[in-house]
Parts: C-alpha cells; sequence; structure tokens
C-alpha cells in the first residue's frame, strides 16, 4: 500500500548562505494493507521528514513513494489532494483549523469532503469523540481554546473519522493517560483489521511493541556528513 | 469499523480555467509575464507575494478588469465550452462576470451599492440575469443574508450603517447569490478585524465546499492560503517563481523569496 524507494532530499537554505543540509539518501520501505510499521531512530535522524515525504509536504529530490498507486514524489497536486481525501490520512502531533469552526464539525470535515451526508458524518464524529472522552458539553465549541490533550485527541478522532486505507501517525500516544492511551490503541488495531496500511512514529516504547508488526530504522537512511 | 456511506463517484472534468503565458505590462514595466496554470472545479488557487509583485495585475487579467498584453485566460463555459475570454466580445465577457464569475473586492465598497438597501445589494445581481419576481428575490435575498449571517431585520438598512465585517459579508453573499463556478478574491479579509477575519474564513471555506465552487484569492497572509487554499502561486516581481501543493510550498519552500516569506511570518 506503501511503497518507498531510493529516496533522497536536501533542503537548501538560501537566505542562509545557501547552506545544503542533506537529509535523507536511499531511504525505502514498505507497509502492506493490513500491517502497522513503526519507524524508529534518535530525534533528528529524519522520521518526521520521511513522514512529510510521504504526506507530500515535502518533495523528494530523488526515488519514488507509491501509495495506492500514486507517485506522490512526481503527482500532481489535484491528484495529492485526492489521494489525501480519499486514501491516505496523516495524524499530526498539531491540530491546525479555521478558528471558531465547532470540534465536531471539524472532526467531520474529512468526511463531508467526501461527500458523505452531514447528518452521518456528524454521528460518526460524535462517536469517535465519546470514545476519546471528549466532554459532550464541548463538541459545539472550537477546539482552539481546549487543553493541548483535548486538542490531540480531537485530532485523532479527525484521523480516524475516515476509514483511509493508508494511515500515517505522528506519536498518536503522546501525552495521553492511560484510559485514552488505550482507546487510541484500539482505534490503530481496528484499522489494521480493516485493512489499513499504517505507518508510525511512536515514541511510547510499550504502544510501539502492541500495535506494531515491524520497525524500521530510519538512521540507515541518514547522510553521512560530508 | 466501516464507513458509513460510500463516497460520490469521482469524476474527471477538465479543468475549469486555463491561462497560458499571460502578460500585462504597464508601458516598459512588467505588471505580470509568463503566468500559466490550470485550475480545476472546486480547486481554491491562492495568489501570494509582496506588494507590486503582479498578484492584483494577475488577478484582475483574469477576471477581464484588464486586457493583458499577451496570453489567453480559457474559460469553460456553460454553453459552448471553453472559450478565451481575453478575445471573446464585452458583452459576452459582461455576462460571464454576472453569471458564471464572482469578484470580491478587499474593500466592500468597491462591490457593493452603497446607497441602495442589502436586500436590493443582492436583488441587483439577480434581477440583472433576469429574475424579475419581487417576492422570489427578496425571499433569495433573505435566504442569502442567512448564509452569511447577517439578520433578516437589517434587510432594508443600507450597508452604510454595517460594520466592515458585515459589509464583507453582503458583498460575498451579492456575488454568490446567482451561483457562479469562479470566485475572484482580493484580500478579502484584508482590513477586518482577525476574530471578523476567522468568522468571514470559516464561511468561506463552507460556501467553497458546499457549492463546489472554484476561486482565486490574493492575499498577503499566509495563514489565510494555509487555511483556505489547495494550491498555491508565489509572486515577485510580476513572474510566478513558485507554485505547487499549499502546505508543501509553505512546509518545504524551494525558492529563496519563498523562504524569506515563510520565515518571516511571526509566531503567536
Amino acid at each position: 500500500m506503501i511503497t518507498v524507494s531510493d529516496l533522497s532530499k536536501h533542503f537548501t537554505l538560501h537566505n542562509q548562505g545557501g547552506t545544503v543540509i542533506p537529509v535523507m539518501q536511499d531511504a525505502h520501505l514498505h507497509v502492506a494493507p493490513g500491517e502497522c510499521v513503526a519507524l524508529i531512530g534518535a530525534s533528528g535522524a529524519g522520521k518526521s521528514t520521511l513522514m512529510r515525504m510521504i504526506y507530500g509536504n515535502y518533495l523528494a529530490d530523488h526515488g519514488a513513494i507509491v501509495v495506492g498507486g500514486v507517485d506522490v514524489a512526481r503527482a500532481a497536486p489535484r491528484d495529492i489532494l485526492r489521494l489525501r481525501r480519499e486514501t491516505l490520512g496523516y495524524v499530526s502531533q498539531f491540530l491546525r483549523v479555521v478558528p471558531r469552526v465547532a470540534t465536531r464539525d471539524v472532526v467531520a470535515e474529512p468526511l463531508l469532503a467526501l461527500g458523505v451526508e452531514d447528518a452521518v458524518a456528524r454521528a460518526r464524529a460524535e462517536d469517535l469523540l465519546a470514545r476519546l472522552r471528549i466532554p459532550e458539553r464541548l463538541w459545539g465549541l472550537s477546539p482552539t481554546t481546549f487543553s493541548g490533550g483535548e486538542q490531540q485527541r480531537v485530532n485523532i478522532a479527525r484521523g480516524f473519522a475516515h476509514t483511509y486505507p493508508a494511515l500515517l501517525l505522528d506519536e498518536p500516544t503522546a501525552s495521553l493517560d492511560a484510559a485514552n492511551r488505550a482507546t487510541v490503541l484500539g482505534l490503530i488495531e481496528e484499522a489494521k483489521a480493516s485493512g489499513a496500511a499504517i505507518l508510525g512514529i511512536f515514541h511510547d516504547e510499550a504502544a510501539r511493541h502492541q500495535v506494531c508488526d515491524r520497525e524500521v530504522d530510519v538512521t540507515a537512511f541518514t547522510p553521512v556528513a560530508a | 469499523m466501516t464507513l458509513h456511506s460510500t463516497p460520490k463517484p469521482q469524476t474527471a472534468p477538465g479543468p475549469l480555467l486555463q491561462v497560458r503565458g499571460l502578460e500585462k505590462r504597464y508601458g516598459s514595466r512588467i505588471g505580470c509575464t509568463d503566468v500559466s496554470f490550470d485550475l480545476f472545479p472546486g480547486e481554491v488557487m491562492g495568489i501570494v507575494g509582496e506588494s507590486g509583485s503582479g498578484k492584483s495585475t494577475l488577478l484582475n487579467c483574469l477576471a477581464g478588469h484588464l486586457t493583458p498584453d499577451c496570453g489567453q485566460v480559457i474559460f469553460d463555459t456553460r454553453t459552448a465550452g471553453p472559450c478565451d475570454t481575453v478575445t471573446m466580445g464585452e458583452p459576452e465577457r459582461r455576462m460571464l462576470s454576472r453569471t458564471d464569475w464572482a469578484f470580491v473586492h478587499q474593500n466592500p465598497r468597491d462591490g457593493l451599492r452603497m446607497g441602495v438597501s442589502a436586500g436590493g445589494n443582492v436583488g441587483e445581481r439577480l434581477m440583472a440575469v433576469g429574475a424579475r419576481h419581487y417576492g422570489n428575490i427578496r425571499d433569495q435575498a433573505l435566504d442569502w443574508l442567512s448564509r452569511v449571517e447577517i439578520a433578516a431585520e437589517r434587510i432594508d438598512d443600507r450597508p452604510s450603517a454595517f460594520s466592515g465585517g458585515m459589509q464583507q459579508r453582503l458583498q460575498i453573499a451579492r456575488n454568490l447569490v446567482t451561483g457562479p463556478r469562479l470566485v475572484f478574491m482580493d484580500e478579502p479579509t484584508g482590513g477586518l478585524d482577525v476574530s471578523v477575519q476567522a468568522r468571514l474564513l470559516d464561511l468561506l471555506r463552507g460556501l467553497v465546499r458546499r457549492m463546489g465552487l472554484s476561486a482565486v484569492i490574493v492575499t498577503h497572509d499566509l495563514a489565510v492560503v494555509r487555511l483556505l487554499a489547495d494550491r498555491l502561486m508565489v509572486m515577485k516581481d510580476g513572474r510566478v517563481v513558485e507554485a505547487g501543493l499549499t502546505d508543501q510550498v509553505l512546509d518545504d519552500p524551494q525558492h529563496g523569496y519563498t523562504q524569506l516569506l515563510v520565515s518571516s511570518v511571526l509566531q503567536v
């Protein structure tokens, strides 16, 4: 479902003396449907960079990133947008929303974008918010004023609203209490059972061992300092 | 976990707007040059750049307010399919601007009739495309005022009695009432308080999704394009220096000017 091959990337900082920073070299990995693979490696080794390249946020210099038949490294913007709408989900560590939009609608939005009926999308959103223990009295409020942990759970609810065939998770259990952590791990297990290919960063070692089938150490893809 | 409803089948329509080699000069000075892009139905394209970068010139060339010196602006019309709006006759272009296009100005005073009531401002655009039944026009005006969150009892008030944010929402209602397919926006949230901006952004996003609108938005506000635009073009000195997916351009800018622009934003 997700196949990365021969991938490399550098950053050029034009306003800082044209400094060139190689960040990825010959990265390759494969995630099959129903499989959860953990990216491991020290901070700065390139885990998040690789996730962002797969999601199309970062450009690739060289190589291929094939997700559901689309090569993200080469696809036109509108093909990437469609891939993100239908196939590829991403739960980042930060919630980024239009201020003033109710939490329920923030979570329902990925479904609404797919043309799912309002009532159905909202019901799904409310089900997820309840499972993640966001009190019902908050559903009509914008999450911008919520606590960090609440925002993270809203973000997770949004990421799991649509059953994406491929899913990227950046530290989904960080800063969650035990009960919510168990809920999130349950959501991941359910997504796997329904055939999703999942690639994640988990600093939480116990969580990693519980849901991940394999580990890929990105240190192997870190360019050797010139 | 099951998906509650199957997504709508996706068809592959052609681009709504195709821009090819567009150039506008003011004497020997370049307004904008060598601009080419496609815009597909339902897509929102942001154009950013500092003052004088040519972004407003480009928008005005696209919307037929300025005549470009060379290049094509091909719009997929309902009746005749793709037509170059640069070479079409003035009456046809004017008809497009009343039906299929909308233009939201930065200053609502440029897009509203300040001496006419709120209802009249919305109704006037309907009458321009042939609506004549007073009751229907008033009903539609009321419907649109509520969609842009203006209370029904304000329908007979003039926009001069409205706040800046209300005027901007009224301008949007006036523009969208005829069901356009393409909306041009020039700094739609410029000059508004941030709290009012947020409300307007939310409104625009909802309308774009529900009506399946395509839009071209010119702004200097990177936060606005991140929230509204699917794709982004960065302009400098009349040229497009970088283009791509909005979050890719903002998160991994390739051009030195874009890097400067992104790194200059103050963090709140």
